[in-house]
């Protein structure tokens, strides 16, 4: 077994475009979550909007990327507001449930065969970066390795975008959850009616946390998408939970938290999944085979969600006193 | 305590009322005036009153039995719940159908009864919520510090002076919660005042509250009328109904039963009989029978 070949491989994961990705939707979540107390359980389908609105805006109106890469974001506030204007006014649950069934509506949309020549039903959509964001890459060609994070000039094209993306929008929500505007969103998570007696606009701030939060999701899509083909697969519930994890073990209620949650869950992830069928290969893991073994870890993932809530529901980052599932 | 001289008898408002004292009666100069206000949940009418003026720069209370409507009447009057008919005005302009934030940026502001101290914030930062008119809670100004920075000392300093009258200062950089309950009480309408309200409505603002704050309470609930601003308060309280209240208005099934000075009010037949009870002066003990207090002759 190369166990040192797999622990190269992992900490690779630290600046892949899909830690990216995540960090961003995280983020997003965080917004959603943590600082307004809503309960998005749908952002597989703002990423989703992110991805498919850079991969057409590319592919079917020809646009240049930098500016395809806005339609997901504006799509994501179109869809924010079609999913807030009515259940934003009511009980936090029911957003819940409203998210997660527009999420799924979201990936049948772009799955079904009616819109075939667009979204590439099934098969997806592969080829937009090969034009005009590959043709806009600085780096000459080439094969860059800096100790375990390699790449050809094509792979650190994506890292330094989606990285400068990543930081942009850690720089707002930082600016946004430490201003009076955050307070605002903070005391709306404890209790509306008090905001709301203290002549805030709590639907106003609610709509535009919920925003926010859905084009951080949108653009974890276009990241996702600048480093790979699009699939509605990719786009399903379990990434919405994916993220969840990503958020609960960094920490709801920071900014930092989200990032590193989203870092340590794709590293611990890839690392088992390399980890585990090299085990059985070995034979160690009671006679399962390799593919059986790469599905433990999805399991790990279930258990490690519970492990968080019920120890450190705070996560790692977070202050224990500002943001329990315990109230 | 903002002073630890013993309270004078507070100065009472009279002459508040336009002829004779009953359900419903005209003020020489109202603050709100409300109309025909119906309330049902189902089959049950919850409130209907038919006219009621609340006096200005005065401490009016709302009595009565519980299940009276008292509550339900607060939340109509700032927009948290929706009449089924009825008009009302604050200073000449309409609430009707007004939602309940732009009741409170009007100046109309209230408490709740189960106090809403925001938990997982600090007491200042509660605070500082209240104030109202902030640039930096936009979400475009919000993301330029330099906008706002100077605004927020300004609310710091206010809060600051606030939560030292109420005697919260040491507590301004704890989680809301810390406090105890009767704290929360205290920064809730610490809070309210951060807003610079012109009429100020608490719900039960001494339930739960320990003798001794019932006191510091109190003399606040008075130096907001000092203040200028009007007061309306529901209480079971008696003695401090009696003691603050310059008009009482008695709530019964939904209606206004009686309205008057507090000592009237409490003698009205009507009022006994729906509310106080006729032992309202006599120790608990004593009408248990459990104990003969000697002073009381009538009782058994």
């Amino acid at each position: 077994m190369d166990f040192l070949g797999i622990l190269n491989s992992t900490v690779g994961f630290v600046i892949d475009p899909v830690t990216i990705a995540f960090s961003l939707a995280a983020l997003g979540l965080a917004v959603h979550f943590g600082f307004a107390g809503l309960l998005n359980m749908g952002m597989a389908g703002f990423m989703a909007l992110g991805a498919y609105g850079y991969a057409i805006g590319i592919l079917t109106f020809g646009l240049p990327w930098y500016i395809a890469a806005f339609l997901g974001p504006l799509a994501a506030i179109v869809f924010a507001l079609i999913l807030g204007i009515p259940t934003l006014r009511l009980r936090g649950d029911y957003l819940a449930i409203v998210t997660i069934a527009a999420a799924e509506i979201m990936r049948l949309l772009f799955l079904t065969s009616t819109f075939g020549p667009i979204t590439g039903s099934a098969d997806g959509l592969s080829g937009h970066n090969s034009g005009s964001f590959w043709a806009d890459n600085p780096l000459p060609e080439g094969q860059y390795d800096f100790g375990p994070f390699r790449g050809t000039e094509l792979d650190w094209w994506v890292r330094i975008v989606g990285f400068l993306i990543l930081c942009v929008a850690v720089a707002i929500v930082w600016l946004l959850v430490n201003s009076p505007w955050g307070r605002v969103l903070k005391g709306i998570r404890e209790d509306e009616d008090a905001v709301r007696s203290l002549g805030k606009n709590v639907f106003a701030y609610k709509m535009q946390a919920l925003i926010i939060g859905g084009v951080l999701g949108a653009l974890g899509g276009l990241v996702l998408a600048m480093g790979q083909n699009v699939n509605p697969n990719q786009y399903v519930t379990s990434i919405t939970f994916y993220i969840w994890t990503a958020l609960l073990l960094g920490g709801a209620a920071t900014v930092f938290g989200p990032l590193a949650g989203a870092v340590i869950f794709w590293v611990i992830q890839a690392f088992i999944g390399l980890l585990m069928p090299a085990l059985a290969a070995e034979g160690l893991l009671l006679g399962l085979s390799s593919i059986q073994a790469a599905q433990i870890k999805f399991i790990l993932v279930g258990i490690a969600l519970v492990l968080i809530v019920v120890f450190r529901p705070q996560g790692i980052f977070g202050n224990k006193k500002e943001l329990t599932f315990v109230k | 305590m903002s002073s630890n001289v013993a309270p004078a008898t507070p100065v009472k408002s009279t002459g508040l009322h336009v002829g004779e004292a009953s359900p419903g009666v005209a003020k020489r100069d109202p603050i709100l005036i409300a109309n025909q206000v119906r309330r049902q949940f189902g089959g049950l009418t919850a409130v209907d009153v038919e006219h009621l003026e609340i006096p200005r720069h005065a401490i009016t209370a709302l009595i009565g039995p519980n299940g009276a409507g008292k509550t339900t009447l607060f939340n109509l009057l700032t927009g948290f719940d929706t009449a089924n008919t009825g008009t009302w005005s604050f200073n000449g302009k309409s609430l009707a159908g007004v939602s309940a934030f732009k009741v409170a940026r009007m100046g109309l502001i209230r408490t709740f009864q189960l106090t809403k101290a925001l938990s997982l914030l600090t007491v200042m930062d509660n605070m500082k919520l209240g104030s109202t008119q902030q640039l930096g809670e936009k979400l475009w100004a919000s993301v330029f510090p330099m906008l706002w920075r100077k605004k927020e000392s300004e609310i710091e300093e206010q809060a600051l002076d606030l939560l030292a009258r109420f005697n919260l200062d040491s507590k301004k950089d704890d989680y809301a919660a810390s406090l105890s309950g009767g704290q929360r009480k205290l920064l809730e309408m610490a809070r309210a005042l951060m807003t610079k309200p012109e009429f100020v409505m608490l719900d039960e603002p001494m339930a739960g509250v320990n003798p001794a704050l019932t006191q510091s309470l109190l003399e606040h609930i008075l130096n907001l009328k000092k203040a200028g601003m009007t007061v309306l308060f529901v209480e079971h309280d008696m003695h401090m109904v009696r003691h603050i209240a310059d008009w009482v208005i008695v709530m019964a099934e939904g209606k206004v039963i009686a309205e008057g000075s507090p000592d009237e009010v409490m003698k009205n037949p009507a009022v006994v009989d729906a509310y106080l009870g006729s032992h309202q002066d006599i120790d608990l003990g004593t009408v248990t029978g459990r104990i003969t207090l000697p002073k009381i002759g009538k009782g058994k």
